[in-house]
């Protein structure tokens, strides 16, 4: 039996800040990995991050954060769809960027 | 020997300015939260440990910060500010309706009747309390669900509530300001709400004893006497004895009337502080000189405090939340600019000096006078 995902996230400057993290935060993810379940994982681990990436009220996307991963922009991507093989072993990262335009 | 706390909120992060009573020399720490809007930070008048910060950002959303040291140290709080029930829709500027959405926190009032109570003015405009430091919030929906919510507009910044007053000896009783619905007060702990705009004058509403739709920019009142409450307003200064219920108007032989802070003395109940700007087309100073206004006999007659603070070639702004005093013997008034200016009197507003020149710009100064 395969035990949970080990799933590496970075984050930008001001959430790692605010986490109080560096450049990458490794995260144990059980069962399917997706956007939803690393973002559920990474607000179980950092509490103090609700809201600054998913919006409280319904769960989306804040407008000027992205998601990307395996140089694919993943932003418009279901929240339930599987995240790449990459991600989900831990070779690559799941980047959440907070966009130039909301500068 | 006594202390003072200066707490300052900027577009770019918030700065704690430091001195004792003299407040001549000054250690300045920050920026905290560098890169991030900090729209109020204010400590309890309990505990002066204790200390909020409203910090949002576009990218981020809302964000409360919560410090024990004074602000040395924070720690993130609660940030959930959802309405209670389904929102409903306001005007918005072309009259059409739009629904209540919220964007960010303007203004933290910790509470003078108990240390772990705070409450928070949110854009659009609302009403939250938290009883337990700024962990959770939840909404006093009396307020948005009066009769006139509907009618509600924004202000050019927003729809937002941006003063909260507390009664001193009545936990009961509270003032809140909203931009641009006007002035309201509850006299049962927030479950209802009275608009209190009797007797203002706002050129943009036709019906003259219209109960909303006046753009309050701040409110004052001194604890020795609060049912004297005194008013910036978008064009005029007013003044109420009735704890709101009526005013008249005080701008008198002010250069202008338009402004928006305003600010009491800590000692003297009839000595009153506003910042005039040219009007609601320029907000820069009279003939390019920055000139705090006081008033020592409930407005009526103004003296410009200019000793000190630039007169010429001066285009800053003092916004609504950025001027304070402290409760040192002698009196000392504070007022940020959104030049990045923050200048400190420790004289009633007679002389001035600037304790920093080149900060991101201001959004708000509050001062506490440490034992």
């Amino acid at each position: 039996m395969s035990g949970p995902a080990s799933v590496r996230v970075v984050l930008p400057g001001h959430l790692r800040s605010l986490a109080r993290v560096g450049s990458e935060v490794v995260l144990d993810v059980d069962g399917a990995v997706t956007q939803r379940s690393v973002l559920d994982a990474l607000e179980a681990a950092h509490p103090e991050l609700r809201g600054t990436i998913r919006r409280r009220e319904d769960g989306r996307r804040r407008d000027f954060v992205r998601f990307f991963a395996c140089e694919e922009d993943l932003s418009h991507e279901e929240p339930d769809a599987p995240l790449p093989d990459e991600v989900a072993t831990g070779r690559e990262p799941y980047l959440v960027v907070g966009a130039m335009a909301g500068g | 020997m006594p202390g003072t706390r200066v707490l300052v909120g900027t577009r770019k992060g918030a700065f704690v300015l430091t001195s004792d009573e003299h407040r001549r020399d000054w250690e300045v720490s920050g920026p905290h939260f560098p890169g991030l809007e900090v729209y109020h930070v204010k400590g309890s008048p309990l505990d002066p440990d204790r200390v909020w910060a409203s910090v949002s950002s576009g990218w981020f959303g809302q964000l409360v910060q919560r410090s024990s040291d004074g602000g040395q140290t924070w720690d993130v709080v609660g940030n959930d500010f959802t309405y209670d029930g389904v929102p409903g829709q306001h005007q918005w500027y072309d009259g059409s309706l739009r629904p209540w959405e919220f964007t960010r926190v303007w203004h933290l009032e910790p509470s003078v009747h108990d240390v772990d109570t705070l409450y928070a003015g949110v854009e659009d405009a609302a009403l939250f309390r938290s009883t337990d430091g700024g962990v959770t919030w939840s909404e006093l929906s009396g307020l948005r669900n009066h009769d006139t919510g509907p009618q509600w507009q924004p202000g050019a910044g927003g729809m937002c509530l941006h003063t909260v007053l507390e009664h001193p000896s009545d936990p009961d009783r509270l003032y809140v300001a909203i931009s641009a619905a006007g002035a309201f007060r509850t006299d049962d702990g927030g479950v209802t709400w009275q608009p209190i705009n009797k007797g203002l004058r706002s050129g943009g509403i036709p019906d003259e004893d219209s109960e909303v739709g006046h753009c309050v920019h701040h409110l004052d009142l001194h604890p020795s006497n609060p049912d004297v409450l005194y008013m910036q307003k978008h064009w005029d200064v007013m003044r109420s004895k009735d704890g709101g219920l009526t005013w008249h108007e005080v701008s008198g032989d002010l250069p202008s009337d338009f402004g928006f802070p305003i600010a009491v003395h800590a000692h003297e109940p009839e000595t009153v502080y506003v910042v005039p700007i040219l009007s609601d087309e320029h907000h820069v100073p009279p003939d390019g000189r920055l000139r705090v206004y006081r008033s020592r006999t409930g407005g009526d007659t103004w003296e410009p405090l200019t000793e000190g603070l630039p007169q010429e070639h001066c285009y800053v702004n003092v916004l609504r939340d950025a001027m304070a005093v402290d409760r040192h013997e002698s009196c000392g008034v504070y007022v940020g600019t959104t030049g990045g200016q923050v200048y400190a009197s420790a004289d009633s507003g007679d002389t001035w000096q600037a304790v920093v020149r080149d900060l991101p710009a201001v959004l708000s100064v509050e001062v506490q006078t440490l034992p």
